[in-house]
């Protein structure tokens, strides 16, 4: 419904961009257009927010049941730490999120220099391959990985004749592997980024007074894309935490991460204690968020 | 190059190369392999050359000349989509216009306000709105109390889109922002001078120059709406299917690999025409 206003107000909305000299002539169309403005922004962020501070409040409600406030409460928090759940599907997703991030940030760092730093035959069409994991649909990908682990398994199985507890199954391994191999075209991007705006003198003063490849990289190179390496380390991490659709194609039996047990929850629409845990991977994410406004302040200085 | 430079860069992008070649570009081959094989019982594929999966595709229903269930979620998912990219530019053009007005204390809050939907779970802001807008949620809760009638709501169009549109706005902003922040305002002073209206700067000047973060604004949007599965998931209850729901449909419980892999590759080649079609015009309108 508020969309569909929304689509209404709209065209008005638009029309006074046009008026954008800035704080100039105080026209009649000019102040129609600031108020248009306003209330674009307002309403903007009242429905960015709205949700997001909702379902935070609730997830101090006391009551079972859910949209109906009777009193303050933590034992929804409570119930969370200690549902065996809950927590291992929280672990899961952390130890999934470390280990595809140490990888993906690693090789996508290597990519970037390759690609910022060489010329070679097909590096355009290269250049156009890295950038589809982040083009093509997630459920795309997932429903390939899927497929295709199916197929890996199955293959690697039969050739080592691995039966019975020896069985190689999709599980956490194969979930990291999908999300290093979405994650590497994320890291490598945003690290190129930091490559492209970086004074090459400072490399070729450093080959001058006679340091080689290798020590110009590690003591000048190295700490000034730093910055660009721990934003790209960050996204990734915050990717993988928060994947669902490729996870839940990748995954296999007893290996559940956090979005897939929200999931199953909200499809199920059990539990109370869903608010909760969302409100906890929102605090996650926004942590996540200050971190990189951080480091990003860090290197623009 | 040399040959030590030819050995270095080697080291440096066969790892990340093999990654994207193992377990990107070959599961996306042998899906369109897929897509052509026989169907196997209880998931999987039979290694026999079958077009079943297209014919099933294509065969129209028993009373209408081209349409079938599989072609009018094709439709509505790209309709979807549209309707998406469209309301965010609308709500999203004048506010990232807005945000770069302003002082450089204040740009750099809002812009951290935009950015926290942006890096904050998916799923979890998704359910915040199935919270909101549920049978028993919040919005019915309160119209009860107002002694007013619910409103059926949830697994609807009208929830879906508002799901879409939620979680992509910040996807429209930001790259709009971006671009709207580096335009020179001299230029449209000289535009005035010369006797140019407001719609003349606009449509002349300021949309053209902006028009950069618009593009890359609205593929973020498209792209990722047309293939959703959350949203129409969670928001639609499955009464709405969009293309991310038959293909998780066919890989899971239909167990149609085969079908559900010509689905994925039908959408992959959409996908690639509009995206062509798109830089197409887009890179006419740079040189006129």
């Amino acid at each position: 419904m508020a969309v569909q206003q929304q689509v209404q107000r709209g065209p008005a909305a638009r029309a006074q961009s046009q008026t954008h000299p800035p704080r100039k002539a105080g026209s009649r169309l000019l102040t129609w257009g600031n108020r248009l403005l306003w209330a674009n922004m307002i309403f903007s962020f009242v429905f960015l927010y709205l949700p997001i501070v909702v379902l935070v409040a609730f997830s101090f409600n006391d009551s079972r049941l859910a949209a109906r406030w009777s009193g303050f409460t933590l034992k929804w928090y409570g119930l969370m730490f200690t549902s065996e759940a809950v927590l291992t599907a929280f672990w899961n997703s952390l130890v999934v999120a470390v280990v595809s991030t140490v990888i993906s940030t690693i090789l996508g760092t290597m990519t970037a220099i390759g690609m910022e730093r060489f010329r070679f035959p097909f590096r355009k069409t290269y250049d156009g391959i890295l950038y589809l994991p982040v083009i093509v649909p997630d459920i795309v990908m997932g429903v390939s990985l899927l497929a295709f682990f199916a197929l890996a398994l199955d293959v690697i199985n039969s050739s080592f004749n691995l039966t019975g507890d020896s069985t190689l199954r999709a599980g956490l391994g194969t979930v990291i592997i999908a999300h290093v191999a979405f994650n590497i075209s994320f890291v490598a991007i945003v690290v190129r980024t930091s490559l492209r705006d970086f004074n090459k003198a400072l490399e070729e003063a450093a080959m001058d007074l006679g340091a080689n490849e290798w020590t110009t990289f590690r003591r000048v190179t190295l700490p000034l894309i730093m910055p660009g390496i721990l934003g790209g380390a960050l996204l990734a991490f915050t990717l993988s935490l928060d994947d669902f659709v490729i996870t839940f194609f990748t995954t296999g039996p007893g290996a559940t991460t956090l979005p897939i047990e929200v999931f199953g929850r909200i499809r199920r629409a059990i539990g109370p204690d869903i608010n909760a845990i969302s409100t906890v991977m929102l605090v996650m994410s926004i942590g996540l968020v200050v971190l990189s406004q951080i480091l990003q302040r860090r290197s623009s200085n | 190059m040399t040959k030590r430079q030819i050995g270095f860069l080697g080291i440096l992008l066969s790892p990340g190369a093999l990654w994207i070649l193992l377990f990107f570009l070959i599961p996306s081959l042998l899906i369109v392999v897929y897509s052509f094989l026989d169907r196997q019982t209880g998931g999987g594929v039979l290694w026999s050359f079958s077009t079943d999966a297209y014919v099933k595709l294509f065969t129209p229903n028993p009373n209408s000349p081209i349409i079938n269930d599989f072609v009018i979620i094709f439709l509505r998912s790209f309709w979807w989509a549209l309707l998406t990219t469209i309301i965010c530019l609308i709500l999203g053009y004048p506010l990232a216009f807005f945000i770069a007005q302003q002082s450089t204390a204040v740009k750099s809050m809002l812009i951290f306000l935009v950015m926290i939907p942006f890096w904050t779970n998916f799923l979890v802001r998704t359910y915040a709105w199935k919270f909101i807008l549920n049978n028993n949620g919040l919005l019915n809760t309160l119209l009860h109390g107002l002694g007013l009638p619910r409103i059926p709501i949830i697994n609807t169009p009208t929830a879906v889109l508002i799901g879409l549109v939620y979680g992509s706005l910040p996807f429209m902003v930001l790259p709009l922002y971006a671009s709207i922040e580096k335009f020179d305002y001299t230029l449209v002073e000289a535009a005035q001078d010369l006797g140019a209206n407001y719609f003349k700067v606009f449509s002349k000047i300021f949309l053209p120059l902006t028009m950069p973060g618009v593009v890359a604004g609205s593929v973020l949007v498209f792209i990722p709406v047309v293939g959703q599965y959350v949203v129409p998931t969670i928001l639609g209850g499955g009464k709405v299917a969009m293309l991310g729901n038959i293909l998780a449909q066919q890989f899971g419980s239909a167990m149609n690999w085969p079908f559900g892999s010509a689905i994925a590759v039908i959408f992959m080649i959409l996908l690639m025409f509009g995206i062509l079609i798109y830089f197409y015009f887009e890179r006419e309108e740079e040189t006129v």
